[in-house]
């Protein structure tokens, strides 16, 4: 898999649902290009921004689309690491704002 | 005398990324860790050393002078608390 190959399969399945990758092209590829790495490193593509356990079901949560980026996308326009962003956040209309972690603190490894 | 920045970032983290061209662009001199790349104790010891500055364990995590604490490649804070 190469990180346009995986660009090319999520924009089908992900636009379709509302989420548009942002159109920062080399921040986007960037980001494939680091959940492949986390794919080979884990054997599951977990958050590149976040630190992951290495154990699937502690992990489960952060996995690529997390479980955070609905709500992130709702308040926020984009989602933790600003790979998932909204159409009105990809054309400016809204203000690009600082993502906080929606993790909640218990759910990290250590 | 220049202060001693500190950042705690992942390899893959795009905001990490885009807080070391920040540092670098503006000539600030500062050490870093890549958490991801750490393994054992040693991972355990830096997690524990991150969690007193940011208990959320996010990142990239930059402390400056081990007091001041910026959680997030918040680019004017980053000057304030640099300069």
């Amino acid at each position: 898999m190469t990180p346009q190959k995986l660009y090319e399969a999520l924009k089908k399945v992900q636009e379709p649902q509302g989420y548009y990758f942002n159109k920062d092209h080399s921040m986007t590829m960037e980001l494939m290009a680091s959940l492949l790495e986390n794919k080979n490193r884990y054997g599951y593509m977990v958050c590149p921004c976040r630190l992951a356990s290495g154990d699937r079901a502690q992990d489960r949560d952060i996995i690529c689309p997390c479980a955070y980026r609905e709500a992130d996308v709702k308040e926020f326009g984009s989602c933790y690491c600003g790979l998932y962003v909204s159409r009105a956040w990809n054309e400016d209309e809204i203000p690009h704002e600082y993502v906080p972690e929606r993790r909640p603190s218990d759910k990290m490894p250590i | 005398m220049s202060k001693d920045i500190f950042l705690y970032a992942l390899s893959t983290c795009i905001h990490c990324k885009n807080t070391k061209k920040f540092l670098e662009e503006n000539n600030i001199d500062y050490d870093f860790v890549y958490v991801d790349q750490l393994s054992g104790e040693e991972k355990e010891r830096i997690v524990e050393e991150i969690k007193k500055y940011n208990p959320r364990i996010s990142f990239p995590t930059l402390v400056v002078d081990g007091k001041k604490v910026i959680v997030g490649l918040k680019k004017d804070e980053i000057m304030e608390a640099c300069q």
